[in-house]
């Protein structure tokens, strides 16, 4: 059974089409690469399953049952946890309370709850550990590199027991080390049975970590193959149009 | 420590003058803060006398309140003009419940009046705050241009319920009213030092220890990335809203107490004076940035600056001009300071 199936699903921004009749599947644990030039529509399905934007048209299924996502925190509750592009970091906020935002380890005393700083912060640091990334959980995120701003956004969907993983390119704006790092971690989640939606311009990345590469060209899926079939320089004449389909 | 933490060598520990309270303007303030009363009372033999101490105690518990309210907008991005006609309607519609209380022959039990008085007032505000809030965070209007509108009509609803001569608090609870609001503890502290004191720690804790001031927070740096995160931005910048016309209420009942009237041009372009005493205090006009200490450091500041200038027998026209150029001084060392530390 496909962990997620979307049918025909299609966008419309006022007269623009963003996305046009689109369906795929991605199976449990299965590393996908989502390929396309800019306003080729992959940010908009992105933000589509991710729950920000309901599709125009078209449906999605996700773990075999229909699934209405019509908020960020309903993606969450599914078990769809999201790497933004811009990374939704607050910047005036340490590492682990932004990994924490919105779902803070809490202690009751009396009707009130306060914070878990220290568990928080703990928690934090582990799954900072566990990325290999130099970020310490009490640091402020404006005073971080892009890296470790990165870190901090992919650390956040290590919180839960997420099924499926988007990342809109996780790998942009970050250190040779960091990359390798980020890359390792897809394979980790993969091992652990997470399925992983790359979002990516770096040909390389794609071509290391995922089994199937989706194409995307002006809002119509071109190719959907597994990646052995392929070649980079087919999905580069894809994502240009030299190449029509495949 | 660093490297047992991270496993990297390159990592060091943040000093202690770089993080916590000593890394924040409120510091910075509080240091010039200090020495402003240092000088003060080497200038003024009066300055540190314990009725001078006192009375500047009790004048800047009269904003305080309201630049704790005013301070959780801020820190949200957003501003409220309308504090100071705030501070007038709760006043007022305290006092004139207490009339109508009076002319009604409501007095079940001692101190009855004031509890129902007292939450009337509150109540006026915290519908101001509402409205406010609903205003900004679901008609997605501007904060400035909302709080601008409610400025004028909150003031102006007090001048037509009171037809512009203002009312005074009466009936059987006045002397109750009286010394709850403007009474001394022990005959020296104002008990509405006091009341600052309760509100400031409550907020403090709110800030930094509730997830709910996080949201606080998060949404003055990056109302997207708490939309995202599932915080409930709306809810919060509503209760923010609420909170800082309430906050400004309380403060309205404090003042008309120690006027023993609520003139209908009670509080008039206190507005300026609250947010000046916020931002001196730290909080970032920009938004994500600002706190309690900060809020009352800011106005102990601009009050210490007013009594010295008197003191001192300098024409008190001086004062705003010296209140606005301590704003620009404040906000241009946090601007050396945070450039510098990258």
């Amino acid at each position: 059974m496909a962990l997620l199936e979307l049918t025909g699903v299609t966008k419309e921004f006022g007269a623009i089409r963003a996305l046009s009749d689109v369906s795929f599947t991605v199976q449990p644990g299965e590393v996908v690469g989502l390929m396309g030039d800019n306003g080729a529509g992959k940010s908009t399905l992105v933000k589509i399953i991710s729950g920000i934007y309901q599709p125009t048209a078209g449906s999605l299924r996700f773990a075999g049952n229909h699934a209405h996502i019509h908020s960020p925190a309903e993606a969450r509750r599914l078990g769809i946890e999201t790497v933004y592009q811009d990374l939704a970091l607050a910047d005036n906020l340490t590492a682990a309370e932004n990994i924490f935002l919105g779902r803070e380890l809490k202690r009751q005393v009396g009707p009130f709850r306060f914070l878990r700083h220290a568990a928080m912060d703990a928690r934090a640091a582990e799954l900072f550990a566990e990325l290999k990334s130099e970020t310490r959980s009490g640091d402020f995120v404006r005073q971080m590199s892009g890296g470790q701003r990165q870190a901090v956004a992919i650390a956040r969907t290590r919180l839960s027991d997420a099924k499926l993983i988007l990342m809109d390119e996780p790998t942009a704006a970050i250190s040779v080390r960091q990359v390798a790092e980020v890359l390792n971690l897809i394979r980790r989640l993969k091992e652990a049975g997470i399925a992983v939606i790359l979002i990516s311009h770096r040909m390389p990345d794609v071509f290391a970590v995922c089994e199937r590469v989706i194409v995307m060209r002006r809002g119509t899926k071109v190719a959907d193959k597994p990646i052995a079939a392929s070649s980079p320089e087919e999905v580069t004449a894809l994502i240009t149009g030299a190449m029509e389909a495949a | 420590m660093s490297i047992s933490q991270s496993g990297f060598t390159n990592v060091g520990r943040t000093r202690f003058w770089q993080r916590g309270f000593l890394n924040t303007q409120s510091a910075y303030v509080l240091a010039a803060l200090l020495v402003l009363m240092a000088v003060m009372s080497l200038l003024s033999p009066n300055f540190m006398t314990s009725g001078n101490i006192s009375n500047i105690t009790r004048n800047f518990s009269f904003i305080a309140i309201a630049t704790l309210g005013i301070t959780l907008v801020i820190i949200t991005g957003g501003i409220d003009l309308s504090v100071g006609s705030t501070i007038a309607l709760s006043a007022t519609i305290t006092s004139l419940t207490m009339n109508a209380l009076l002319g009604a022959q409501f007095y079940p039990f001692p101190g009855s009046v004031l509890i129902v008085s007292v939450a009337a007032g509150l109540l006026a505000a915290a519908g101001v705050g509402l409205f406010n809030g609903v205003a900004i965070a679901k008609l997605k209007l501007s904060p400035f241009v909302t709080t601008l509108g409610t400025l004028s009509m909150v003031r102006g609803l007090v001048y037509v319920a009171t037809q512009g001569r203002g009312t005074f608090p009466a009936g059987p609870d006045k002397e109750l009213f009286l010394t709850v609001t403007a009474g001394k503890l022990f005959d020296v502290v104002p008990v509405s030092f006091l009341y600052l004191v309760i509100c400031a720690l409550v907020m403090w804790v709110a800030l930094n220890h509730t997830a709910w001031g996080k949201h606080v927070f998060a949404i003055g740096s990056n109302e997207n990335a708490g939309r995202l995160t599932g915080v409930n931005v709306d809810r919060v910048k509503i209760q923010v809203y609420v909170l800082c016309s309430m906050a400004a209420g309380f403060n309205g009942i404090i003042i008309s107490g120690w006027l023993g009237s609520a003139p209908a041009n009670l509080a008039t372009a206190y507005e300026l004076t609250i947010i000046a005493a916020a931002v001196i205090g730290g909080a970032n006009l920009a938004g994500g940035g600002g706190g309690a200490a900060g809020a009352i450091i800011g106005c102990i500041l601009i009050e210490v600056i007013r009594n010295g200038l008197v003191l001192a027998r300098v024409d008190p026209y001086w004062q705003q001009t010296l209140v606005g150029a301590i704003i620009v001084a404040a906000v241009l060392v946090d601007r050396v300071r945070s450039s510098r530390n990258g």
